[in-house]
Formats: structure tokens, C-alpha cells, sequence
């Protein structure tokens, strides 16, 4: 395989065609939980990144939530109580 | 979500235990003073988070470049993080990349106007997932969705534990 380095930005190569850029969009268009329940059938790829960028994000900003809270829970919870949900959850 | 019927050779289950694993290190690394500060609060958070991405980038099956990308972050400090972007510039300091061949020496494809002006959520895109900027279309696309799949595993596992944690 070659290997290029460009400054500038390219046109792709022509080994990937639109139809395959098309079904990779589509899947991820099932993914997405908001465009789902819109039946469309032609959703513009555009719209599809967009929505994925604003998910990441949002799931991002979840992970940190949920860190912050699991933080503060492990500072005032019980250690036997934790060992009981540990060995709940570890069955 | 039922944690008891877990299938044992699952994402959500190998990403559960290691996750655990590394909440009980955590926990007993630093003994839990009754009155935290909110630096051991926030320095908690920080080994929390990491553990939740590097045990998610460790419970994938197949090694994937943006669960790569993401141990990589982790374990490299941040000045030989920068010694290692000769080349490429890096996306931590918000600049444009420059396409360079990834470490495995694929050709790196850069799509412009393609697709009327998919450059722009292409650029975010890229910065949103790990390892990203290396990658061209058809591999980003595919990361993606993996990637997002994997988030929401981990989603809602944490919430899962947080909420167990919660209960009086």
C-alpha cells in the first residue's frame, strides 16, 4: 500500500463508491435513536453525520455524568454495602 | 436492564467485570475520608473515567483502531503524546490534520466537496472519535458505528452501577 502526505485536501480514490459510502451511512443512520422513529427512507448524509457528531457528544458528556456521580457515591457509601452489590452483580 | 441473565461471553458482561474490577482498586487505593475535598472528588472522577474507557477499549473482541487509539491516550503521557505527532498535527491542539500514512501505512483518503460539503461534520466526526484522523472514509464510518455502540454498553452500565450504588 502507498502511502501518501498531502497538505492539501484530495478527492477520494475511486475505489470507494457512493453506494458503499451510502449503505456505511444507512447503518449508522439505524444506530441513531432520534432518526429512527422518522421513516425516511433518504436521509441526507449530511443530516446523518450531524446527528452522530451531537450523539458522541451527548454520550460523551453522559460517561462524565455518570463518573462524577459513581465518584461521589464511592466516597459516602458503605464498604460492606459495596461488597454486597459486588457480589450481586459478579453471580 | 436485567443483570442476572447476563450471556457470560458478552460485551455488556466483559466490559462489567473488568469495569468493577477497577471501581474495587479505585476504592481501595485511596481510603474513603468521610469528608472528601473536591480535588479527591474531581482526581476520583478522572481515575473513574479512565478505567470506565480503558476497560470498554479492553473488552472489544476484535482490536479496533479507535479502542487503539484510546489505550494509547491513556497510557501515554501527554509530552511524548506530542513527540509522537511529528508529522501529523495533532488534534489536541485544534488545528486541521494533514493526512499521513496511520501507523499501519494505509492510504489515507481525504473526501472534500463530496456528497454537497460533507467536509465539516467530517472534521468534527473525526475529532469525536478516537483515532479518528487517520482514518479514511469507509474505516471512519465503520469505527463510528462500532464506537457508538460501545458507548452506550458502557452508558448503561455505569448508570446501572450508580443507580445499585444509590440505593439506601
Amino acid at each position: 500500500m502507498s502511502s501518501r502526505r498531502s497538505r492539501s485536501r484530495q478527492s477520494s480514490s475511486s475505489r470507494i463508491t457512493d453506494d458503499q459510502i451510502y449503505d456505511l451511512v444507512s447503518k449508522l443512520h439505524q444506530l441513531l435513536p432520534e432518526l429512527r422513529s422518522r421513516n425516511s427512507d433518504k436521509v441526507s448524509a449530511a443530516k446523518v453525520l450531524q446527528e452522530t457528531c451531537n450523539y458522541i457528544r451527548s454520550l460523551h458528556k453522559e460517561v462524565d455524568d455518570l463518573s462524577e456521580r459513581l465518584s461521589e457515591l464511592l466516597a459516602t457509601t458503605d464498604s460492606a454495602q459495596a461488597a454486597i452489590i459486588r457480589s450481586l452483580l459478579m453471580q | 436492564m436485567d443483570l442476572h441473565n447476563l450471556n457470560p461471553s458478552s460485551l455488556k458482561s466483559r466490559f462489567t467485570t473488568r469495569f468493577l474490577r477497577a471501581l474495587t482498586e479505585i476504592n481501595a487505593r485511596k481510603p474513603i475520608a468521610s469528608s472528601s475535598s473536591p480535588r479527591e472528588i474531581f482526581q476520583r472522577y478522572r481515575r473513574i473515567k479512565d478505567a470506565a474507557d480503558t476497560s470498554m477499549a479492553y473488552s472489544v473482541r476484535s482490536r479496533r483502531t479507535w479502542s487503539k487509539a484510546t489505550l494509547w491516550r491513556l497510557r501515554t503521557p501527554s509530552h511524548r503524546r506530542r513527540l509522537a505527532s511529528f508529522g501529523r498535527r495533532s488534534s489536541l491542539n485544534k488545528t486541521r490534520t494533514t493526512t499521513t500514512a496511520s501507523h499501519r501505512g494505509a492510504v489515507v483518503v481525504q473526501i472534500t466537496s463530496r456528497g454537497g460539503g460533507l467536509g465539516v461534520q467530517l472534521e468534527e466526526l473525526r475529532e469525536l472519535v478516537p483515532g479518528g484522523e487517520a482514518m479514511d472514509l469507509c474505516n471512519l464510518l465503520d469505527e463510528t458505528a462500532h464506537y457508538i455502540k460501545c458507548l452506550t454498553t458502557q452508558v448503561q452500565v455505569m448508570r446501572t452501577i450508580a443507580n445499585l450504588y444509590s440505593l439506601e
